[in-house]
């Protein structure tokens, strides 16, 4: 094990891949320049021919990249943000999602884009996106939303390993926080759950960011004589349903804790999976803590209640239990 | 240019295959044994064959909605064509893409793609990971006049100039974007004079022309082997049916301008003045129509005794490392 922060073991994560396998290569807005923390030192050791800053080009270097992994090989794009994948969409959609299945088998389309999402941080409704959701909807994405340093790294390095697309949604809320990484060759696979920490009284699925708020509402609760599980989803497509419907079968109580906008949500398809095939299981209606349907201020004071956190959580919870 | 006897026969009998292959095919349309939205690349063939002779099969090429030419032309057989036409399972797409996605990879042909000006970004894409890779393949990106005005355009025509990308990419400028005319909605007379926003080199020529064409894409092709970076190359031409097979309306287009087009700018008949002065008679071109012919009623019997898919297919290939899909 060692200690290392989220940004800097994704930073591990890519320069691993990279000296693995030559096919991998690195391309986005000021890569080189390591404008989003987690490209430092890449230029330097691979080169520009492997770390290749883009014109502000999304729609062009997303495109770009879905044609290289199209012929061998296996391009990471940097998207700089999360909601710059809207300018790049059709080709997300069109081209990266559909073209394995278009085509019959005769490509494959290894491509991972890195989407980091920087929200709660005063940048208004068009930087604050966390558009997991919106693309989940779309046959033939696989999406990961890792919480801690160790996972971001393990489902990237499988990420890039993969031979379909991923899109790896990082939360910039989490960056600096250290947490220990197994050493050696950490590959975590995708669609695996992981349960954080165990209870007995109410399940609470948490998605990216959303996962560190629900351990600390556990903890919290814990003081109250209430015992919460968390399952953090980690993957989004493949969603492990088998490990939610496993920790309601415990509990039989369900809180979702997700990020994204709540309509047509990650808590919302995991409230019908429960509904639909853990009904039996619930002893309480299903409760999601999202952020409302609305387009996300800047005032901080606007902003800063509208996403899911501790105080929240453990409403939801205590509601659940009383 | 010279040119071999044997690539002059194999350019007729492409052009023949991508005809007959359309006359074929939209007679079945109207009959109601196929199906779907149908844009045929009738009156084009010679900007198609043109083009992609100029290539090694081992280069790639991204093609557009109007795409049942792109792969004939850049040598697909016309069974697994025509049988993805009908939807069966020896399709080259095995059932899964149909008109607008017609794609043989084993002949470069890398993905037709349907939704206009998605091919830039690929192609060029394509160019980059033969880059990388340090191979000297080229990649060909057909689109027409209409995609010029699409924002990927300038995305992809800027990255391939500022990494010196090895790609060609090829206008096939028919004068319309489904039914409104170039000259209403373009800025510029040709759509090579946007090359010059790239620093890119251009040329215009007669797209119905097969050799005018080869030639053209030839010193492009050579330009992009020896590292020298993209060209934009455009064809005038014109196709000789509507945007789509069916539709309706058709007065956008003057009769005459149409009826100019079918008789005096036919790239097959045209072709036949240019073979005989390279000493290839009508004759010849005669027997390479029938054995054309041959081969397609062959392609039909072979699509029409082909089995359809299973049903497990609608949930094949939606990924290469499968996942559970809950239906």
């Amino acid at each position: 094990m060692h200690t290392v922060t989220y940004l800097e073991a994704v930073n591990e994560a890519l320069r691993e891949e990279m000296e693995r396998d030559p096919a991998v290569f690195l391309m986005g807005e000021d890569v080189s320049w390591n404008l989003m923390g987690a490209t430092g030192g890449l230029r330097e050791q691979f080169g520009f021919e492997r770390v290749r800053d883009t014109p502000i080009s999304e729609a062009g270097f997303v495109g770009a990249g879905a044609g290289a992994a199209m012929v061998g090989m296996r391009p990471v794009v940097h998207m700089l943000i999360a909601p710059f994948l809207y300018v790049a969409f059709d080709q997300i959609v069109s081209i990266v999602a559909k073209s394995t299945y278009l085509y019959g088998g005769q490509s494959k389309m290894p491509i991972t884009l890195m989407a980091p999402m920087v929200y709660n941080a005063g940048n208004a409704a068009q930087h604050s996106d966390r558009p997991y959701s919106t693309l989940m909807t779309i046959p033939g994405l696989k999406l990961v939303a890792p919480a801690t340093a160790a996972d971001a790294k393990g489902l990237l390095k499988a990420a890039i390993r993969d031979d379909d697309p991923v899109i790896c949604f990082e939360d910039a809320a989490l960056w600096g926080n250290k947490g220990e990484v197994p050493d050696g060759d950490h590959v975590i696979a995708l669609g695996v759950a992981d349960v954080k920490r165990e209870g007995s009284d109410v399940t609470v699925v948490a998605v990216s960011g959303a996962v560190l708020h629900a351990l600390s509402a556990a903890e919290q609760l814990e003081a109250e004589g209430i015992s919460v599980e968390v399952v953090d989803l980690r993957s989004i497509v493949p969603l492990d349903r088998d490990a939610v419907l496993t920790s309601v079968a415990k509990t039989g109580r369900l809180v979702i804790a997700d990020p994204a906008h709540e309509m047509g949500s990650v808590a919302s398809e995991v409230s019908a999976i429960v509904a639909e095939k853990g009904f039996w299981s619930l002893q309480a209606p299903i409760v999601r803590v999202t952020t409302p349907h609305t387009h996300i201020p800047y005032s901080a004071e606007l902003e800063r209640p509208l996403y899911p956190n501790p105080e929240r959580i453990m409403a939801a919870v205590r509601g659940l239990m009383a | 240019m010279t040119i071999s006897d044997g690539d002059l026969r194999e350019m007729y009998r492409r052009m023949s295959s991508i005809r007959q292959f359309e006359d074929t095919t939209k007679d079945l349309l109207l009959k109601g044994e196929l199906y779907g939205a149908f844009h045929t690349s009738t009156g084009q063939e010679a900007s198609i064959v043109g083009s992609c002779m100029a290539l090694r099969i081992d280069d790639h090429m991204v093609g557009t909605h109007r795409s049942h030419g792109h792969p004939i032309g850049k040598g697909a057989k016309l069974d697994r064509l025509l049988a993805e036409l009908m939807g069966k399972e020896t399709g080259v797409n095995q059932g899964k893409g149909g008109s607008m996605h017609l794609s043989d990879f084993s002949v470069g042909s890398l993905g037709e793609t349907s939704i206009v000006g998605s091919g830039f970004p690929v192609a060029t894409g394509a160019a980059l990971g033969s880059k990388l890779q340090g191979l000297d393949r080229v990649a060909l990106c057909f689109f027409g006049d209409g995609a010029s005005n699409e924002g990927t355009f300038h995305e992809s025509l800027n990255l391939a100039s500022i990494w010196d990308l090895p790609v060609i990419y090829l206008c096939e400028n028919n004068g319309y974007g489904e039914l409104t005319a170039a000259s209403d909605v373009m800025a510029v007379e040709h759509v090579a004079e946007r090359a010059a926003a790239y620093r890119m080199p251009s040329a215009t020529v007669d797209g119905q022309d097969v050799l005018a064409v080869y030639e053209a894409v030839g010193e492009a092709v050579a330009r992009a082997r020896a590292g020298e970076g993209p060209t934009l190359v455009e064809t005038l031409t014109y196709r000789f049916e509507n945007h789509a097979i069916g539709l309706p309306i058709e007065n956008y287009r003057d009769p005459a301008e149409v009826e100019h087009w079918r008789t005096h700018r036919d790239p097959l008949l045209l072709f036949r003045d240019q073979a005989a002065q390279h000493g290839l008679d009508g004759a010849a071109l005669d027997v390479i129509d029938a054995e054309v012919t041959a081969e397609l009623t062959e392609a039909l019997d072979f699509a029409r005794s082909s089995p359809v898919p299973p049903p497990e297919a609608a949930f094949t290939h939606v990924f290469t490392n499968p996942i559970p899909i809950a239906r």
